[in-house]
C-alpha cells in the first residue's frame, strides 16, 4: 500500500514546473486569442464567444471533423485487430524474436515528414514502386493527386504501415506474460483455439490493449505531418483532416481568433473521447 | 507453427518495401529516377550521400537534431525519475489529478501549440536555440517518461526501500545507488521513447528554429521546394534519418516488448 506523504510534491516539482511552462502559458495564449479580434499591430478587441459559435456552426469545421472521425475510425478498426493477429502468430521465444521486434519497430523511428515523403515517392504513378506496379503491372488507374478515393486508401495504408507495430508490440508484451500453466490447463479442458483466445489471451492483454487503443486514438486524431506531406490535404479538400485545416487557418490565413477557438474545441473533443474510451475500457475493473 | 509464421513474415516484408524503395532511390541519379521505372539502381552512385556529407547546411541539420534530441532525452529522464518514484510510492494531495493532467498534454495536437510556442520562446529569448526545442519537446516526453518509469517502479517491491532505510541509507543515496540500478531496463526504455518522439517530431522543431538550430527534417522540406525536385538527394537524406533510430533500438532490443507496454504487464 502507498503511504501518505505530502513531501512527495517536492519530487514532482521539477516535472510540474517544466510541463506547466510548456503547457499552461501557450494554452492561456490560445484562450486569449479565442475571445478576441485582432487587426494586426497588437491591437485586440474583446469578442466574447463569437468565434466558438462561428466554428461550431461552420460547414468547413463539420466537414473536417467528419473526415477526422472517419480516418481515426478506419485506423482503429484496421490496426487493432491486425496488430492482435500478428502478435498471436509470432514465435514466443528464440533467436528470431528480437529480430522481428526491431524490424517491426523501425517505421516508428522514422521522422514523420520522412514517412510522408517516403510514401510519396513510393506511390508516384510512373516512378514509384507501388504506383508503377498498380498502374503498369495490374493496369489499375491509380493517381492519388486526382482521385480522392486513392488518396484516402494511400493515407490509411501509410498509417497502417507506420503504427500497426505499436499494437503488435503491446499485444505481444501482454501475450508473453501469460504463464504456461494457463495453456496447459486449457489443453486438459480441451479448450478450442477460440476459447483460449477469448478467455485467456484477450483478458490478459486487456491492460496493454487499453494503452494501445488510447495511444492510437490520440495520435491518429492529432495527425498532421504525414498526410500533409503526402497529399497536402488534397485532392481538393478530400484529405484535409482537422490539424491540417487548423494550420491552414492559423498560419495560412492568419485568422488567429477562429483558429484559437477551433484549437480549444479540438482539444476538448480529443480529451472527451479519450476519457470516454478510458472509462468504458476500465469499467469492468471497478465492479 | 510453421504455417503461422507466414503472417509476421508477410507483415515485415510490407514494412520493408517502402524503406527499400527509399534506399534504392538514394543510390540513383536524379536523371535515372525521372527517366522511368527501375527496380534496382542502374547507375549506382554515392553522389547524393557525398553532397550531404560535404555541404554544411545538410550535415549541420543532423548535428542540430542530435543535439536537441540528446538534451531533451537527458532532461526528461532526469526530472521524470523522482516524479515517477513519488507517484509509485506515495499518496499525496491531488496525485491522481496531477497524473491525469500530465497525460492530457500528450493529447493536445501539436498544431494547437505551434504559434503560442513561437511567441513564448521568442519572448524569453530562446528562439532558434537547441534548448528551445529540447524544452518544448518536454511537453509530451516528460509525461511519457513519468508514465513508463512509474510502471517499472511499481513492479519493484516496496520492501527494497524499507530495508535500505532501516540499513541507514539516506534517500538520495538509496535512490541513486540502489533503486535506479534496479530499474535500469525501465530507464533505458524511457530514454529510448524520449529519443524516438523527439527525433520524429517536426512541427514544433521547425517552428522554434530558423538557422542556428535548424533540424534535418526542416532542411529536407526546404530543399524539396527550393532546389526543384532532387528526389535522389531527398531519398539519401531520408535514409540517413533512419540510422540513429535503428542504432538506439538495437540497444533496447531485449526490453522493447515490455517497454512498449510501459512496464505494465
Amino acid at each position: 500500500m502507498k503511504t501518505e506523504n505530502q513531501r512527495a510534491w517536492l519530487l514532482v516539482l521539477p516535472v510540474l514546473v517544466l510541463v506547466a511552462f510548456n503547457a499552461l502559458i501557450p494554452m492561456m495564449t490560445v484562450v486569449n486569442y479565442s475571445v478576441q479580434e485582432t487587426f494586426g499591430d497588437n491591437l485586440f478587441f474583446w469578442q466574447g464567444l463569437d468565434w466558438y459559435e462561428q466554428i461550431l456552426r461552420s460547414e468547413r469545421f463539420h466537414a473536417a471533423l467528419g473526415r477526422q472521425f472517419l480516418f481515426t475510425g478506419l485506423i482503429l478498426v484496421i490496426e487493432v485487430p491486425l496488430g492482435i493477429a500478428i502478435a498471436l502468430s509470432m514465435p514466443r521465444q528464440g533467436l528470431w524474436v528480437p529480430v522481428c521486434l526491431v524490424l517491426m519497430a523501425l517505421p516508428m523511428l522514422i521522422p514523420w515528414n520522412v514517412v510522408g515523403a517516403m510514401w510519396n515517392i513510393f506511390t508516384l504513378p510512373d516512378i514509384g514502386l507501388l504506383g508503377y506496379f498498380l498502374n503498369h503491372t495490374l493496369g489499375i488507374n491509380y493517381d492519388m493527386t486526382q482521385d480522392p478515393l486513392a488518396a484516402w486508401i494511400t493515407i490509411v495504408t501509410m498509417d497502417v504501415w507506420h503504427w500497426t507495430s505499436l499494437v503488435v508490440l503491446l499485444a505481444y508484451a501482454g501475450l508473453v506474460s501469460i504463464p504456461d500453466a494457463y495453456y496447459q490447463a486449457a489443453k486438459i479442458d480441451g479448450a478450442s483455439n477460440w476459447a483460449v483466445f477469448r478467455f485467456i489471451q484477450l483478458p490478459k492483454m486487456k491492460t496493454v490493449l487499453t494503452i494501445a487503443i488510447l495511444l492510437r486514438f490520440m495520435d491518429s486524431f492529432n495527425i498532421y505531418t504525414e498526410p500533409f506531406v503526402l497529399t497536402g490535404g488534397g485532392p481538393g479538400n478530400s484529405t484535409t483532416l482537422l490539424s491540417i485545416d487548423l494550420v491552414k487557418m492559423a498560419l495560412g490565413q492568419f485568422d488567429l481568433g477562429p483558429a484559437a477557438a477551433m484549437s480549444l474545441i479540438y482539444f476538448a473533443i480529443t480529451l472527451g473521447v479519450s476519457w470516454l474510451f478510458y472509462t468504458l475500457m476500465t469499467k469492468d475493473d471497478l465492479n | 507453427m510453421q504455417k503461422r509464421s507466414i503472417i509476421p513474415i508477410v507483415y515485415i516484408l510490407f514494412l520493408l518495401l517502402p524503406i527499400y524503395w527509399l534506399v534504392a532511390m538514394s543510390f540513383k541519379t536524379t536523371n535515372e529516377i525521372l527517366a522511368g521505372f527501375s527496380l534496382f539502381p542502374q547507375t549506382f552512385t554515392w553522389d547524393n550521400y557525398r553532397t550531404i556529407f560535404t555541404d554544411p547546411t545538410w550535415y549541420w541539420g543532423y548535428i542540430n537534431s542530435i543535439i536537441y534530441v540528446s538534451i531533451n532525452t537527458v532532461l526528461s529522464v532526469l526530472v521524470a525519475l523522482p516524479a515517477a518514484y513519488a507517484f509509485s510510492r506515495y499518496r499525496f494531495l491531488g496525485d491522481k489529478h496531477l497524473f491525469f493532467w500530465l497525460l492530457t498534454n500528450r493529447m493536445a495536437p501539436a498544431a494547437v501549440f505551434a504559434l503560442p510556442f513561437f511567441q513564448l520562446y521568442s519572448a524569453v529569448g530562446l528562439f532558434d536555440t537547441h534548448i528551445a526545442v529540447a524544452l518544448a519537446h518536454c511537453l509530451f516526453n516528460i509525461p511519457l517518461a513519468v508514465w513508463i518509469l512509474e510502471g517499472f517502479m511499481s513492479s519493484v517491491p516496496k520492501e527494497l526501500d524499507e530495508t535500505a532505510f532501516v540499513d541507514g541509507y539516506s534517500f538520495p543515496r538509496f535512490f541513486t545507488t540502489i533503486f535506479i540500478p534496479s530499474i535500469k531496463a525501465g530507464v533505458g526504455v524511457a530514454a529510448f521513447f524520449c529519443f524516438m518522439f523527439s527525433w520524429v517530431e517536426l512541427l514544433l522543431a521547425k517552428t522554434l528554429t530558423a538557422v542556428e538550430a535548424k533540424p534535418i527534417a526542416a532542411t529536407m522540406t526546404k530543399t524539396a521546394s527550393s532546389a526543384g525536385y532532387e528526389l535522389g538527394l531527398l531519398a539519401a537524406a531520408g535514409t540517413l534519418t533512419i540510422i540513429p533510430g535503428a542504432i538506439v533500438i538495437y540497444f533496447v532490443r531485449n526490453y522493447i516488448a515490455k517497454g512498449f507496454a510501459m512496464g505494465r504487464v
